[in-house]
């Protein structure tokens, strides 16, 4: 499953862990919530780098003791049309303030992208064969944005004169 | 009213082009019709019946000329010469062709229109009161907030794959022509106890197979964080809301499984820890929008005009026209023009091309290049001099627009129904042509008075039967079409649903039980007591018995 990170197919180094695996102590991982709470101790003696999967249904508050020993957050798209994890993205960002890796996983399309940077996402596991041309194409098709408080590489209104190549020259 | 800019102009353009991208890769196989379905869906485009159908929207109701004659231009180059106004406020064209779509678009982007978000599960076209902006008793001009949602709604990066679509409608005056206790969220402009405008908030309204009238969660909110209060209520449904059924997944079912108590709390929980004004709309940018929708150039007019009074005397047909269709306007010597499109036994919310050229042309010199759109699918010029009134009346005359049916029964909602609709169990046009026709004497019609007939082909209930005075819900068993009557329902400020009388009736017998209802409430009214009225005195039982008896 090809991993999208800065615009680039890029190796993923992260390590998916299954729960009765055991816990290697180099290396990164990504755990479940219920392993995670498990080995709360152990991860914060190991080397490698621990990341987790949220559900969607998971409440985020639920994870905020455990982000300081957390690089990386998983969060799920059961289906494209399903979005919950949008708004799972924006509470970890501005509520939380996590600052790791937000990968995204499950029915990821490129037609999401702009979507998913704006909310704070930064890494893409796209199960799909669109070719990461496609991917960037599609991040770069929309130079403005209305809503103001998200991220991304689009103006808002309130972000001073449009600049015609924003995106581009931002993602080249 | 609102402009473009350089901004909205970008955005709406780059739209079309990611939009003309997506058709050229589903045409050529890179994207399936499953993967390409919700995209379509968020610019509109729908797979009907016989063809696709192409919603394009309307923002809060409001057109001028110039976006009027491109509507019929499309229509004619690229359907069959007629569009259809919907209860959303939107104009729906039948017989578009995929690959004409993106062009479509462009040519809607050159008057500064689109078709973001008239379908799909994400927030749909935001609605308002038709006479926004010169309703005589309006407390403040609701569109300019109505523009800011159209902005801030617009491909929202966290908003846009909600559990189900998401209607927002907003209104400034006490008298609700919008229908806001039906919706989403339905928002109203009013003053508090300091005489401040801001907004009195609603949310869990709806029609469909579980009709719920809409929860009041905040009695009034500074009208410039009404962002932020949205934002909130958004993240709660789109967290929380029902993803496992698709008929369990409007926010009325999470705000009635909560229970209006405990989803107020969570939202002003959420709403009290965002960091609002990171959100918000600068005070500058409010202006700007604002400024968009001063008054437009008003004359300096006396009251009367002799010569409109004298035609008034003179002529009884155009006299009845201005007593049913025209409304009072705020500003003295002008009044509000209400078309409608419910001719006779016609079908309701159709405008030919001809017909669409004709009113751009009449908003333009007589109406100050303002047209709206009624969730009640009829048309309005909204500042005509009264001194123009007969030269107004005579045009609309002459392309058959004049009826003077507003509010009458023949003034029909209608869905497409089974005619054109992929989701339709019965047809909805035919039978509101019927009763148009069986009920179509307008000395009769007078006679009745206020009447609201709607009628839904499907229990999705895009005719808003829920709302109707009398409403019609076509159902089907085993292949036979059957219609369901509700009475007592309402869609204004005493906004109520309205309850299922007894069996349904089949096609041929639905027209009689419409008439004897009728026929029953002019036995027993009062004077001056209208239908609804008269069903709120005396229940359902006398008209039951008569339609029973009878059928």
């Amino acid at each position: 499953m090809p991993l999208i990170r800065d615009g680039k197919i890029v190796e993923d180094i992260w390590v998916s862990l299954d729960d009765e695996a055991e816990l290697p102590e180099q290396g990164d991982v990504i755990l479940s919530l219920d392993r995670l709470k498990k080995e709360a101790n152990a991860i914060q003696t190991r080397s490698g780098r621990t990341g987790v999967v949220l559900e969607n249904d998971v409440d985020e508050e639920d994870v905020e003791t455990y982000l300081p020993h957390i690089e990386l957050i998983a969060l799920t798209f059961p289906a494209f049309t399903d979005g919950r994890a949008y708004s799972q993205a924006r509470q970890l960002r501005t509520k939380l303030g996590f600052e790791g890796e937000l990968r995204a996983t499950g029915n990821v399309l490129a037609d999401q992208a702009t979507f998913l940077c704006r909310v704070g996402f930064d890494s893409f596991e796209v199960d799909n064969d669109q070719s990461i041309d496609v991917w960037n194409k599609a991040l770069r098709s929309m130079s403005v944005a209305y809503q103001r408080g998200y991220d991304g590489e689009q103006a808002t209104r309130e972000s001073g004169p449009l600049s015609q190549d924003k995106a581009h020259t931002s993602l080249a | 009213m609102y402009r473009y800019d350089e901004f909205d102009a970008t955005f709406v353009s780059e739209r079309v082009d990611q939009f003309r991208d997506q058709v050229a890769r589903r045409v050529k196989g890179d994207l399936t019709e499953e993967q390409f379905r919700p995209l379509r869906l968020m610019n509109g485009l729908y797979l009907q019946l016989h063809a696709y159908m192409l919603r394009v929207a309307v923002p809060y109701g409001t057109l001028n000329s110039k976006q009027m004659h491109k509507l019929a231009y499309i229509a004619d180059k690229f359907d069959r010469g007629y569009g259809h106004f919907t209860t959303r406020q939107n104009i729906q064209y039948n017989w578009p062709k995929l690959p004409d779509v993106p062009d479509i678009l462009e040519h809607l982007a050159e008057v500064e229109m689109h078709a973001i978000q008239t379908s799909g599960n994400c927030i749909r076209n935001v609605t308002a009161d038709q006479w926004s902006g010169v309703a005589a008793d309006e407390v403040e001009d609701p569109r300019p907030y109505a523009e800011l949602m159209r902005q801030w709604s617009s491909l929202h990066p966290e908003f846009s794959f909600l559990p189900r679509k998401f209607k927002i409608a907003v209104t400034g005056d006490k008298a609700d022509r919008a229908a806001i206790a039906y919706h989403d969220i339905g928002l109203r402009l009013k003053k508090n106890a300091a005489g401040e405008v801001g907004f009195e908030i609603f949310v869990g309204g709806g029609m469909g197979r579980t009709p719920m009238i809409a929860a009041r969660v905040r009695d009034w909110l500074p009208k410039s964080e009404l962002l932020g209060y949205l934002e909130a209520v958004m993240r709660v449904y789109n967290l929380n809301g029902r993803r496992d059924n698709k008929y369990k997944a409007r926010i009325k079912i999470l705000v009635h499984e909560l229970g209006a108590e405990e989803f107020t709390r969570q939202v002003e929980e959420e709403y009290a820890r965002l960091d609002a004004p990171q959100g918000l709309p600068s005070d500058q940018e409010l202006e700007r929008i604002a400024a968009y929708f001063a008054p437009p150039a008003y004359e300096d007019l006396a009251e009367n005009d002799a010569v409109h009074t004298q035609h008034l005397v003179d002529n009884k047909d155009f006299a009845e026209w201005v007593e049913r269709n025209v409304a009072p306007h705020k500003i003295t010597g002008y009044a509000i023009v209400n078309i409608s499109l419910k001719p006779v036994g016609g079908v309701p919310g159709d405008a030919t091309s001809g017909q669409m050229h004709a009113i751009a042309d009449m908003a333009e010199k007589m109406s100050l290049d303002e047209i709206r759109v009624t969730h009640e699918q009829n048309l309005v010029l909204p500042n005509v001099r009264k001194h123009d009134l007969f030269a107004v009346w005579q045009e609309l005359k002459e392309h058959k627009l004049a009826d003077a049916n507003l509010g009458l029964a023949t003034d029909i909602i209608s869905c497409p129904g089974l005619d054109y609709c992929g989701l339709a169990t019965a047809r909805s046009i035919p039978i509101s042509q019927d009763i148009s026709i069986r009920l179509g004497d307008i000395k009769r019609q007078r006679d009745i008075g206020d009447l609201k007939i709607k009628i839904s082909g499907c229990i999705n209930a895009c005719g808003h039967h829920h709302a109707g005075h009398i409403g019609i819900l076509g159902l089907e068993k085993r292949g036979v079409e059957y219609y369901q009557i509700t009475l007592g329902g309402s869609g204004d400020e005493t906004a109520s649903i309205g309850q299922i009388i007894g069996p349904g009736f089949s096609s041929e017998t639905v027209t009689d039980a419409v008439e004897t209802i009728v026929d029953t409430y002019m036995d027993l009214r009062k004077s001056g007591e209208t239908f609804l009225e008269a069903y709120r005195r005396v229940g359902a039982e006398p008209f039951k018995e008569a339609v029973y008896a009878t059928h």
